[in-house]
C-alpha cells in the first residue's frame, strides 16, 4: 500500500516537474528563439552573481515579480469568481498531462512501474475533457472582471474552444480507427511496430491528414497566435485584462502548458511518444537483422529521453508558428473551423473506414 | 466583408439584444498616437463609430505665431514625428514663396533627397505597426530594421534623428557629410532586401490578405468629398499626388511612378505604400545621378580651425585675414561652414544666416547674424499670403502663412493630411468587424503631432 502510494506521487512528482520546467523553459525559449528570428538578443540580462547563462534565470526573474506584484481587482468585479479563474483554467491544464505516457514499464527489482501518472483505459477522452474544462477558466475572467474587453475576451475564447474542440476530436478518430483503442499507452505500443519492414509505425505516417488538422486545431486550443483572438494584444487585450500579478502569470503559464500538453499528445499520437525508432525492450533490432542487447533501465532512461525530446520539438514548432504568422479574424477563425476543418476530418474519418473496410476483407 | 449580421438585426430577432459600447482609447495598444474611438457593438461588429481627437494638441499654429519666421522650424519638427524632414521643408517652402526667392539648385535635391528618405522611413513605420498590430511581430522589426539603416543617413546628415530641423529659410542647415552618396547607396540596397523579406512574409501570405483584403473600403467619392490625399486616396484609384500635379523642387525633372490601387481597400493601401518606397528610393538614386556636384576641394587659404578657436581670437580683434580662412565647426553644425554654406545656400544676406567663418571673425559677418536672430530684426517678408503644399507621406501637407510685413507671422496654418482621414474614419468602421478597426486605422497612418497641432 505504502510502495504504491510512494510510486504514484514519484510518478506525479516527476510528470509535474517535467511539465512546469517546461514552461519555465518555454517562456525563455520563446523570448530567444523569437529574438533569433528577429535579429534580436533577447532576454539577457537578468543575473545571479553576475553570471547570466543567456538569459536562463529571466523565467526565476518573472516568476518573483510576478509574485511580488500588486494583486488588483477592479471595483464591480464579482471577486469570488475574479479570484478562482485562473486556478480553473491552470488546474485543468495541468492535470490533462496526466495521462500521457513518458515511457515504458520500469521494472525496479521485481515490480513493474508504468511511467504514466494514470494508466486509463479511456486516456485520450480524459485529456480532451480536462482540455475542455479549462474553457471555464477563461470565461469566467472575462464575465467576472467587469469590463467590456474581458468580456469579449471571454466569449470568443469560448466560441473558439468549442469550435475547434469538435475538429480535434474528429481529427483523431481516424487514428483510433487504425489503432483501435484510446488508451494512450497502447497506442504508443501499436506504433513500435514497423511498416514495410523500415518505417516505424507512427501515426503520422497511416493519418497525414489527421496530423496536419490535429495540429492546427491543437494550436488553435492553446490559444497562441496565429490563433491568439481570446488574447488579441492589440485588439481587445484580452479575457485576463483586469489581472495583474501571479493571477495575470498564472493565465500565461496555461498557454505554456497547454501548448505542452498539446505538444506531448502530437508526439504521443501521431511520433510514437516514447518510441525510438528500432528500439525494443531488450535493445536495439537494428533493419539489417542485429540486436544491440541493453540493460531494460537504459532502454528506460532512452525511452523517457525520447519522449521529451519529441516533447521539445513540438514546443520549438509551436514558437516558430506563432512568430511567423499574423493573427486571424473571428469570424475568419470560427469559419476556418467549421466549413474547412470539420469537413475535412469527417471525410478523413470516411476515407479511413474504406481502406480499412478493403484491407480487412 | 461586410458582415450582413447587421441587416437582420431589425428585422428577425425576437431575443432581445442590447448593444456594446466600447471606447477604445485613448491610451490603447492600437491607438498609436492618442486618439480615442468610441464604437458601439452589435456583437462583435461596429454599428456606429465616433473618433475624438485633440489629446495631443499643443497650439502649434498659435505657437508659430509668437516668434519670427525661423522659430517654428522646430515645431515643424513635432507635426509628422515619423517624418520630420517633410514637415521642415513644406513649412521653408511657404515661407520662401513669401519672400520671393529661389534656392539653389543643390539644395534643391538635397530637400528631395531627404524627403524621399523620409517617405520611406514613414511607410516603413506605418506598414511595420499594422502588421504587428495583426500579430506580425516579427515583419515589425524587420521593418523597423530597415528604418534603422535610413535613421543613421537622417542622423549623419542632420545630427539629430527625430528633431532634426534641418532646413533653413533659403537653404538648409548643412551640406551631405562625405561619402553620403555610397552610404545611401548601400543603405538603399540593404532596404531593398528587408523589403523583399517582407514582401514574401506578408503580400501572399493568406492570413494577412484575408485580414486586409476588402475591409475599410474607401470610394473615391467619399475620399473627394472628405479632401483625403496621399496613399489612402490613391488606394481609391485617384491619380493626385502633389508631386505631380503641382511639382515642387525637382520633381518635374525626376522620373517616377505614382502607384494607385483599384479598391480602395486596406490591402491595396498596404500595396500601393509598399510600391511608393520603391519609387522613392528610385528618385533618391536619380537626385544623386542629377545632382550638381558640390566643389568641396575650393581653394583654401591657411589652416583649418577649429570655429571655438576662431570665435576666441575674434574676441580680440585679431580678426585679420580669419575672413579666408576655414574652420571645422562643431559636430552638430559640420557641413554648414563657409564652402559649403554657398553651396547649398542662397546669398541673400536678409534671409540666410551666414556661414560660421563670417560671424566669428568679422563684423559684418556678426551683425549679420545678429539680425537674422534677435526678436525685432529677423527676416520680413512683404505683405502678403500664400498656401504651398508638399506631398508629404500621408498626402498633402500644406502651409498657408499670411506675412503682415513685421518679423513675425501673422498667421501659419498648417492643413495636416491625416486630419481629413480621421474625420472619414468611421465610414471605414462602420459595418465591419471590431478586428478591423485595427488594420483600417492603422492604414490611416494617423499620426497625433500631424492630426492635432
Amino acid at each position: 500500500m505504502m510502495e504504491g502510494l510512494a510510486v504514484a506521487a514519484g510518478k506525479v512528482a516527476f510528470s509535474l516537474f517535467v511539465l512546469l520546467n517546461f514552461v519555465m523553459l518555454l517562456t525563455w525559449a520563446e523570448r530567444k528563439q523569437s529574438a533569433l528570428m528577429q535579429d534580436r538578443i533577447g532576454a539577457n540580462r537578468a543575473s545571479i552573481f553576475g553570471f547570466t547563462w543567456l538569459g536562463l534565470f529571466h523565467p526565476l526573474a518573472d516568476a518573483l515579480k510576478m509574485v511580488s506584484k500588486e494583486d488588483f481587482v477592479p471595483a464591480g468585479a464579482n471577486r469570488g469568481l475574479h479570484a478562482v479563474a485562473p486556478f480553473v483554467a491552470l488546474f485543468f491544464a495541468l492535470i490533462s498531462f496526466a495521462a500521457i505516457p513518458f515511457g515504458d514499464q520500469l521494472w525496479i527489482g521485481r515490480h513493474p512501474v508504468n511511467l504514466q501518472v494514470i494508466d486509463l483505459n479511456i486516456g485520450l477522452l480524459y485529456v480532451f475533457a480536462a482540455m475542455s474544462m479549462g474553457v471555464y477558466g477563461f470565461v469566467l475572467a472575462g464575465w467576472a472582471s467587469n469590463n467590456n474587453f474581458s468580456l469579449l475576451g471571454g466569449l470568443r475564447a469560448a466560441s473558439q474552444m468549442i469550435s475547434y474542440e469538435i475538429t480535434i476530436g474528429a481529427a483523431v478518430i481516424g487514428l483510433v480507427m487504425v489503432f483501435g483503442t484510446i488508451n494512450l499507452q497502447t497506442i504508443v505500443h501499436r506504433q513500435g511496430e514497423l511498416l514495410l519492414g523500415f518505417l516505424p509505425a507512427w501515426g503520422v505516417f497511416y493519418q497525414p491528414l489527421g496530423f496536419l488538422l490535429f495540429v492546427t486545431a491543437a494550436m488553435a486550443e492553446t490559444k497562441r497566435a496565429p490563433f491568439d483572438l481570446p488574447e488579441g494584444e492589440s485588439e481587445i487585450i484580452g479575457y485576463f485584462l483586469e489581472y495583474s500579478g501571479i493571477k495575470f502569470g498564472m493565465f500565461l503559464m496555461t498557454d505554456f502548458v497547454e501548448t505542452v500538453v498539446v505538444a506531448g499528445l502530437v508526439a504521443t499520437l501521431f511520433f510514437g511518444g516514447w518510441q525510438f525508432p528500432y528500439l525494443y525492450r531488450d535493445g536495439f533490432h537494428l533493419p539489417g537483422g542485429g540486436i544491440l542487447v541493453l540493460s531494460q533501465q537504459v532502454v528506460c532512461v532512452i525511452q523517457v529521453l525520447t519522449f521529451l525530446s519529441k516533447l521539445a520539438f513540438f514546443c520549438w514548432l509551436s514558437l516558430l508558428v506563432r512568430w511567423t504568422f499574423p493573427r486571424f479574424r473571428y469570424d475568419q477563425l470560427i469559419r476556418l473551423g467549421w466549413q474547412m476543418m470539420l469537413p475535412l476530418s469527417i471525410l478523413n474519418v470516411v476515407v479511413t473506414g474504406g481502406v480499412l473496410l478493403l484491407l480487412h476483407r | 466583408m461586410r458582415n450582413e449580421l447587421m441587416d437582420n438585426v431589425e428585422t428577425s430577432t425576437p431575443v432581445s439584444t442590447n448593444r456594446m459600447r466600447l471606447s477604445i482609447g485613448p491610451s490603447h495598444p492600437a491607438t498609436h498616437g492618442t486618439v480615442k474611438i468610441d464604437v458601439e457593438l452589435d456583437g462583435e461588429t461596429m454599428v456606429d463609430a465616433q473618433v475624438e481627437i485633440g489629446y495631443l494638441h499643443r497650439a502649434f499654429e498659435k505657437s508659430c505665431e509668437q516668434g519670427n519666421y525661423m522659430h517654428p522650424i522646430p515645431y515643424t519638427d513635432r507635426l509628422n514625428y515619423v517624418s520630420p524632414l517633410i514637415c521642415n521643408f513644406g513649412y521653408a517652402q511657404a515661407v520662401e514663396k513669401l519672400l520671393a526667392i529661389e534656392i539653389t539648385e543643390r539644395c534643391k535635391y538635397i530637400r528631395v533627397i531627404m524627403s524621399e528618405l523620409s517617405r520611406v522611413t514613414d511607410h516603413l513605420t506605418c506598414i511595420g505597426a499594422s502588421a504587428m498590430e495583426l500579430g506580425a511581430f516579427t515583419v515589425f522589426l524587420y521593418l523597423m530594421k530597415a528604418r534603422e539603416y535610413i535613421y543613421e543617413l537622417i542622423e549623419d546628415v542632420t545630427g539629430a534623428r527625430l528633431t532634426v530641423s534641418y532646413v533653413r529659410i533659403g537653404g538648409v542647415k548643412a551640406d551631405f557629410p562625405w561619402e553620403f552618396e555610397k552610404k545611401t547607396r548601400l543603405a538603399l540596397r540593404k532596404t531593398r532586401e528587408v523589403l523583399d523579406e517582407v514582401d514574401r512574409l506578408l503580400t501572399k501570405n493568406r492570413i494577412f490578405y484575408d485580414r486586409m483584403r476588402g475591409v475599410g473600403v474607401c470610394t473615391p467619392e467619399i475620399a473627394i468629398q472628405y479632401g483625403i490625399t496621399g496613399p489612402f486616396l490613391r488606394s481609391c484609384g485617384v491619380n493626385y499626388d502633389v508631386r505631380k500635379v503641382t511639382p515642387y523642387l525637382v520633381y518635374d525633372c525626376l522620373d517616377f511612378e505614382v502607384p494607385l490601387g483599384i479598391q480602395g481597400d486596406n490591402y491595396d493601401r498596404y500595396l500601393c505604400r509598399l510600391r511608393e518606397m520603391e519609387q522613392s528610393m528610385r528618385i533618391v538614386e536619380q537626385a544623386f545621378d542629377r545632382m550638381p556636384k558640390g566643389e568641396i576641394n575650393v581653394d583654401f587659404e591657411g589652416r583649418p580651425m577649429s570655429a571655438a578657436e576662431m570665435r576666441d581670437l575674434s574676441k580680440f580683434g585679431a580678426t585679420e585675414g580669419l575672413l579666408r580662412r576655414s574652420v571645422n565647426a562643431e559636430p552638430t553644425l559640420a557641413g554648414s561652414e563657409r564652402v559649403f554654406s554657398g553651396l547649398v545656400n542662397i546669398p541673400e544676406r536678409k534671409v540666410m544666416l551666414p556661414p560660421k567663418e563670417e560671424t566669428y571673425s568679422n563684423i559684418e559677418g556678426l551683425m549679420n547674424h545678429f539680425k537674422m536672430v534677435m526678436t525685432g530684426h529677423g527676416l520680413r517678408p512683404p505683405k502678403g499670403e500664400t498656401y504651398t503644399a508638399v506631398e508629404g507621406a500621408n498626402g498633402e501637407l500644406g502651409f498657408f502663412v499670411v506675412s503682415d510685413g513685421t518679423d513675425r507671422p501673422y498667421r501659419v496654418r498648417c492643413r495636416p493630411p491625416c486630419f481629413p482621414t480621421m474625420a472619414a474614419l468611421p465610414h471605414f468602421l462602420i459595418g465591419y468587424s471590431m478586428a478591423d478597426l485595427i488594420p483600417t486605422f492603422g492604414s490611416v497612418n494617423m499620426i497625433g503631432g500631424e492630426l492635432d497641432r
